[in-house]
């Protein structure tokens, strides 16, 4: 009999360990476009203990494990590049703590983004987190760890700035506490210690597997709105939003630009949303934004596009469907995108590298930017749909991906969640210190280099 | 295999596995298993890669698919707007092949073959399928305006017995012209369709619809949603000319004439919505107003409810060929949980299969001072008492 399969399953019980052809498979794949590598076992521990005694075992055994959230990265980091165990962590989906006046809320990492949000609909109406728009089974764990971003970025940032700190499974196996945690039994920031969570965020699960973690929750004004500005030259972003970002009244900003419906064709959408607890603070935030544009609506350059309320609904919901739904564009299921994390003032070169490769690449463009901070960067996104039946299209899809992550390093951009190709092109150009450091922080963490290997390797 | 074309569309992005407004996962066999192949995306993804024969058909692949409960919450909830509603139908299609190629699991040829041999999953003899309404009144239908159709569960199981029994004194206490087929009544055939037996489905379609058209039959009233579901959207493809109504449609139609006026009830009532009465013909209301007729009863909704029903884990074949199992974790006992955290007595129940599942889960779950299981007939009835 297998041993390690029979390890696993007096771990976790047999019903949450799999070494059968039918989990394998479906772990070996995520919905992006690259190849499937076969994972030996598929493993689904409940709690840090089993999550711990499953890095043991692999310590042991010398076998990789890949730790995986929603699964939903789209860019392979959990697909088991030299195989092994693949961890779903979906089971640690247990909310444990909410601190009303701290704001903060402690998680299993596991935990997915829609039960966070029901959860705090329903229980803390006044309190939120910054959702992705990424599908609700989407984790909090998976988020961080690539440093997402979402409704709530423009205002404070990176997803992994949000953390106040965690709980982590070295990958030798020790529980460790990240944060104010470690030595208080409060989870309310990382300051004032050393910012040890920088060993694990960014890290695609290279370093070590987390199990809980401190997330910052804000204000939720539950009145919402949002303002569509339009406009027909891509050097004007930039100001445009600097502008917007200056009033400090706008939530989420993103940009998109796509060929369909027709009269999108060559305009850039800049979707505003603006919460308030009255309509005399909508009101006000409404009338502050607009001022702020109106050099551009006297000059004719811009202008606010209406929109009637019911449609409103499909630039306000959280998370946005209509994302998903991208993956139907070819009716093949399958869609990937490079996002870029890049200054703003990049918009103008990314939008024309977009529809250059595009073009190039024979799809269409389908462009996209998320303001993170006010306006310290942003995530250009350059979308390709795919029909995953159609092995040409699948190929033409990860051409026009490789050609955008080229195009975005060169424009000073990276490749953010980078798939393996990329990651190779990111580390030739990284500082060879920067690289040496990396290189022996994974060594002294992970001296069995079983942490998701292949992965923010040089091949 | 019908829908070829469609199955590599999904995307795998997950939202079917949870309600509307993703405080739970709702696909019962995710909820229970966990791994991505018992979600619907799974399915999706592991049909396509066996139709493309990157993998093997195996037991395990077998079993993944027929624990589907053909529930619909990913009907409901998967956001391809295209293609979603097409979702447990390619499950079913699937299960189709494997009847074809003779793949499917023991129980499932068992639940065929005994249909096959007795006309009913029991295996029990026709001439004791209208035993249950000894003493109730009910006679052979002859005219009437109504044919009271009761369906295997209703006619051989112990708990479904009760159930019809109920039903049929409340109908006769309305006074409504209606009659029964007793030992001339045949299976639906809408667990036949949904195991993948299309063959078979087809004759029983046939012969149902031939033998209400013979009978002058106009309208049906069905006891369980199952039948309720397969005659009215199905039948009519094989010739059915008549009207399906599930009972409480009639019950609440029956209340607001005054044909029927409910007693004094002193309980707190929870209602279980099935899947083949909610999310698959949209039959929220009438139960509702039912219980809500009952003076002193009073009416408290489970976390999920209506659209966002958890099912009893007993649909798609499953109250019979047991794969998607029970225990701790099985569907029915995490629905009897939700419906004790409501703080009801009561769950109100409007299937013969839920009630089963319900009952039994309730035994080990050791709940039985707790909850227990009503039908909303036999709610009805109980108010008439006196
Ligand atoms: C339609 C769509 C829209 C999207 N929109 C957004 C968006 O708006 N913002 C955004 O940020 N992203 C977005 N994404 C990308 C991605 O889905 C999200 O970032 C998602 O939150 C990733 O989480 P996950 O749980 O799916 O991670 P996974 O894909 O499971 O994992 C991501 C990485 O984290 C590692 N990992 C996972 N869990 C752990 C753990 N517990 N410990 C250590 N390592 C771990 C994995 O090994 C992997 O390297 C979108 C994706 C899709 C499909
Ligand atoms: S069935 Fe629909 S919602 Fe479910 S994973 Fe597939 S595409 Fe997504
Ligand atoms: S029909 Fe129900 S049980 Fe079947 S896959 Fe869909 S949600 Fe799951």
């Amino acid at each position: 009999m297998d041993r390690v399969y029979n390890a696993l399953k007096e771990i976790v019980g047999e019903r949450f360990v799999s070494n059968q052809q039918e989990e394998l498979y479906l772990y070996s794949r995520d919905p992006g476009t690259m190849d499937p590598v076969w994972p030996d076992y598929v493993v689904m521990p409940a709690s840090t203990e089993e999550v711990q005694k499953i890095v043991m075992l692999a310590n042991q055994e010398k076998i990789p494990l890949v730790p995986q959230g929603g699964g939903l990265v789209l860019s392979g980091l959990t697909i088991p590049l030299k195989g092994g165990i693949l961890v779903d962590m979906k089971r640690m989906n247990r909310i444990i703590e909410v601190n009303k006046n701290s704001r903060y809320v402690i998680v299993e990492a596991g935990c997915s983004h829609g039960l966070l949000q029901s959860y705090l609909n329903q229980n803390y109406p006044d309190l939120r987190h910054s959702l992705p728009d990424s599908p609700p089974i989407s984790t909090v764990g998976g988020n961080v760890c690539i440093h997402g971003s979402g409704h709530l970025s423009q205002v404070y940032g990176f997803h992994s700035d949000m953390v106040n700190g965690m709980e982590v499974v070295l990958p030798t196996g020790e529980i460790c506490k990240i944060g104010s945690c470690s030595t208080s039994p409060y989870w309310f920031a990382r300051a004032p210690l050393p910012d040890l969570a920088g060993l694990f965020l960014g890290w695609f699960g290279t370093t070590g597997i987390m199990t809980k973690i401190s997330l910052k929750l804000y204000p939720h004004k539950r009145m919402k709105d949002v303002m569509l500005f339009l406009t027909e030259n891509p050097e004007y972003i930039s100001d445009i939003i600097y502008k917007v970002t200056d009033t400090e009244v706008a939530e989420d900003i993103t940009i998109s630009c796509a060929p369909k419906p027709d009269w999108m064709d060559g305009f850039q959408l800049t979707s505003i949303a603006i919460v308030g607890r009255n309509k005399a603070e909508l009101d006000f935030k409404f009338r502050t934004i607009r001022s702020a544009l109106a050099s551009y609506i006297d000059s004719r350059e811009g202008g606010f596009m209406y929109m009637p309320p019911a449609m409103k609904h499909n630039f306000t919901e959280v998370p946005l469907r209509s994302t998903a739904r991208f993956a139907d564009v070819k009716k093949g299921g399958g869609f990937e995108y490079v996002g870029a994390i890049m200054p703003v003032d990049k918009f103008p070169d990314a939008y024309r590298a977009g529809h250059e490769i595009a073009q190039r690449c024979e799809t269409t463009y389908s462009l996209s930017a998320r303001i993170i901070g006010r306006a310290h960067c942003m995530m250009f996104s350059c979308a390709y749909a795919f029909n995953r039946a159609d092995k040409a299209d699948v190929d033409r899809a990860k051409q026009a991906l490789h050609e955008t992550n080229k195009a975005v390093l060169e424009l000073g951009g990276i490749p953010w969640k980078a798939e393996f190709p990329a990651q190779q092109l990111i580390l030739e150009r990284m500082d060879p210190n920067t690289l040496r450091l990396m290189e022996q922080v994974r060594k002294l963490m992970d001296p069995n280099g079983i942490m998701n290997p292949g992965n923010w390797e040089v091949k | 295999m019908q829908y070829a074309d469609i199955v590599h569309r999904c995307f795998r992005c997950g939202y079917c596995n949870f309600t509307s407004d993703f405080q739970d996962f709702n696909c019962p066999t995710y909820n229970k298993y966990r791994m991505l192949s018992y979600s619907p995306g799974g399915r999706m993804w592991l049909i396509n890669a066996w139709l493309n024969k990157e993998l093997q058909w195996s037991e395990h692949f077998a079993d993944i698919m027929y624990s589907c409960a053909t529930c619909n919450n990913c009907v409901e909830e998967c956001v391809q707007n295209k293609f979603n509603s097409y979702l447990s139908e390619i499950f079913i299609a699937a299960r189709g092949e494997m009847v074809e190629q003779g793949l499917v699991p023991p129980t499932v040829r068992d639940y065929l073959k005994n249909i096959q041999l007795s006309g009913n999953p029991y295996r029990a003899p026709a001439e004791d399928r209208g035993k249950w309404s000894e003493g109730s009144g009910l006679t052979r239908f002859q005219n009437d305006e109504y044919l009271y159709y009761v369906g295997c569960v209703g006619s051989y199981d112990e708990r479904g017995q009760k159930m019809a029994l109920a039903l049929g004194k409340l109908l006769i206490k309305a006074g409504l012209s209606v009659g029964i087929l007793g030992s001339d009544e045949k299976c639906d055939g809408n667990e036949v369709r949904v195991l993948g037996e299309s063959m078979l489905f087809e004759e029983l379609a046939r012969q149902n619809t031939d033998q209400f058209a013979q009978l002058g039959v106009k309208k049906v009233i069905s006891l369980s949603p199952h039948a309720f579901n397969v005659m009215k959207k199905y039948y009519p493809d094989y010739g059915a000319g008549f009207d399906t109504l599930h009972y409480t449609q009639v019950l609440w139609e029956l209340i607001k004439l005054k044909k029927l006026n409910p007693g004094q009830l002193e309980i707190r009532v929870t209602y279980h919505d099935p899947c083949y009465l909610g999310r698959h013909n949209g039959e929220y209301r009438a139960p509702r107003k039912v219980l809500q007729s009952i003076p002193g009863l009073s009416l408290v909704e489970m976390r999920r409810n209506r659209k966002d029903s958890f099912c009893c884990g007993g649909g798609g074949g499953n109250f019979f060929t047991d794969i998607l199992g029970s225990g701790p974790d099985s569907p029915a006992a995490v629905r009897v949980k939700e419906a004790v955290a409501t703080g009801a007595e009561v769950l109100a129940v409007a299937c013969p299969n839920c009630a089963k599942m319900f009952e039994d889960a309730i035994k080990v779950e050791g709940l039985e001072d707790r909850l227990q299981v009503r039908d909303i007939a036999e709610l009805v009835l109980e108010s008439l008492k006196d």
